[in-house]
């Protein structure tokens, strides 16, 4: 497979817009919309302009024809467009795949949205029968990623302190960002009495469930300039990785789809992980960062714990994640909230900004890690 | 409680499964390639071969990893909380996912553990027991 490496920097995030999170009471539809319109307004372009519509399947409430709604609701007849299912991974994947059909002249602007609200409506999503094997009570999302958790453990001694500062680090960086749904800062010793839920998963090691949603603007760089678009945010790398065997089937539980999807996206960068100033990954569970760390090849398999001690993936750290609180702290919605923190990041307008922050690497995934999107986004 | 909710999917590929518990056998398949896997399926999911037959497991497996679930998702588990599921790989090679009939604090990584199928119940599961809690239970094959 040859990579076409002159695909990087060509496209750009040109505009981003979200919502409010947290318990709304709003049909995933109307958050959509909401959400598109804010990221047009925000790249400065006209609805009219708009010939693809990507989405996410709302996870918890799934609809038939589900692009025709929103469109219809933009009030768009885009030529391409569609709600695609690949769990937490989709974000960066549509963005890819708007991108590949901008190139191939498809279509000129794209909009990459996601909208969910399980907060107001129904969570029983994440605590669902798994097929036949609920005959034993393997219910939910949370116990495959326990099962992982507790395999790393297992395998490489992975200390709870690891896990703790996953979730102190979104907590943190949570705490002041306005939009977050949980804004008090976590200490290890209250990481350390957290109930378990799933043990060895605690309640602070699982994501939040709430509604809201976020969208992106994907246009070439050219369109970009042409349309006089402030602070466009060049797409530098992109890579992605499935497996698609359950748990039970999986040959290793301690790697991940992090490998072969980051690797690409370095790739097509022409960059290594110590290039990355600061990272968005997806902390659907405290696991899941440990792990794309490992992965992604910031430090070798089984060595998380040492990388992440002492605070350095947090605000003021060599690597500091999860800017605006991910997935812990700032809104459970599976993945775009990371995307638009990303480019805040580049654009140099976080409210946690880290300082010459030049590229950012950012990770989807989805089900229990079959799935996994890397974005690498830079100046 | 929707008890429907708890009965087994039983269709024409894995039936086979379903009536070797009740009859107290594990059963996994095997292509004439050589590959075994769980759970039942029409084609090997490794080299897609339709000559494959059922087998039954030995009953030996080890332990690779178990969560204990603190919170029922289904009032059917409420009463067994704080319950186990673990994750077992057979010594033929299949892994799955079952209960381990015993405490969980005696669950340990790398345990060797032993098939105990209760087939007074309505429906059979494929659980095991600690391989040195008792002697082995006689499984035919």
């Amino acid at each position: 497979m040859q990579l076409d490496r002159t695909m990087r920097g060509k496209y750009v995030i040109a505009g981003v817009g979200h919502t409010a999170f947290g318990k709304l009471g709003l049909d995933t539809v109307t958050l959509n919309v909401q959400a598109c319109a804010a990221a047009l307004a925000d790249a400065g372009v006209e609805k009219g302009a708009v010939d693809a519509l990507f989405l996410k399947v709302p996870t918890s409430n799934r609809e038939i024809l589900y692009g025709q709604k929103v469109a219809e609701g933009l009030g768009i007849q885009p030529r391409w467009g569609g709600a695609w299912d690949q769990g937490g991974a989709a974000n960066i994947t549509l963005i890819a795949m708007a991108m590949m059909a901008i190139d191939t002249g498809q279509c000129e602007i794209a909009l990459v949205s996601y909208a969910d609200n399980p907060r107001s409506g129904s969570a029983a999503v994440y605590g669902r029968p798994r097929g036949n094997d609920s005959l034993y009570g393997w219910f939910s999302t949370a116990a495959g990623y326990g099962m992982i958790h507790r395999r790393h453990v297992i395998e490489h001694a992975t200390p709870p302190e690891a896990f703790a500062a996953i979730a102190m680090a979104a907590r943190r960086h949570g705490a002041g960002n306005p939009h977050a749904q949980l804004r008090s800062p976590l200490s290890q010793e209250a990481y350390m009495q957290s109930p378990f839920v799933v043990d060895p998963l605690r309640r602070d090691d699982c994501c939040l469930v709430s509604d809201g949603g976020a969208a992106v603007v994907v246009m070439s760089a050219e369109r970009a300039r042409s349309l006089r678009v402030d602070h466009a945010v060049p797409i530098l790398g992109l890579g992605s990785g499935q497996t698609s065997w359950e748990l039970a089937a999986r040959e290793t539980l301690t790697s991940t789809e992090a490998v072969r999807s980051g690797a690409i996206a370095f790739e097509m960068a022409g960059m290594q992980p110590s290039d990355i100033d600061v990272a968005q990954l997806y902390d659907c569970f405290t696991i899941t960062p440990l792990m794309t760390l490992e992965d992604y090849g910031f430090c070798r398999k089984g060595e998380v714990a040492d990388f992440v001690a002492g605070g350095r993936i947090e605000y003021g750290g060599d690597l500091p994640i999860n800017t605006s609180g991910g997935l812990l702290s700032e809104t459970g919605m599976p993945g775009m909230q990371l995307i638009i923190e990303g480019v805040r990041q580049i654009r140099g307008i976080a409210r946690l900004q880290v300082r010459g922050a030049n590229a950012c690497v950012v990770s989807n995934q989805g089900g229990t890690m079959h799935t996994h999107a890397t974005l690498i986004l830079g100046s | 409680m929707s008890s429907d909710l708890l009965k087994a999917d039983i269709d024409a590929i894995n039936a086979p499964y379903w009536k070797g518990l009740m009859e107290g056998r594990l059963l996994f398949q095997r292509c004439s390639g050589g590959h075994a896997w769980l759970p039942a399926r029409a084609l090997c999911p490794t080299c897609l071969s339709k000559e494959w037959q059922w087998q039954a497991a030995a009953g030996n497996g080890r332990i690779l990893s178990w969560v204990i679930y603190h919170h029922a998702y289904h009032p059917a588990f409420k009463e067994r909380l704080p319950y186990n599921v673990a994750l077992v790989q057979l010594e033929e090679g299949p892994r799955l996912l079952t209960n381990i009939l015993a405490s969980n604090d005696a669950l340990a990584p790398d345990l060797a553990v032993r098939l105990a199928i209760d087939t007074s119940a309505a429906q059979p599961l494929a659980t095991f027991e600690l391989e040195d809690s008792k002697p082995p239970v006689a499984v035919s094959a």
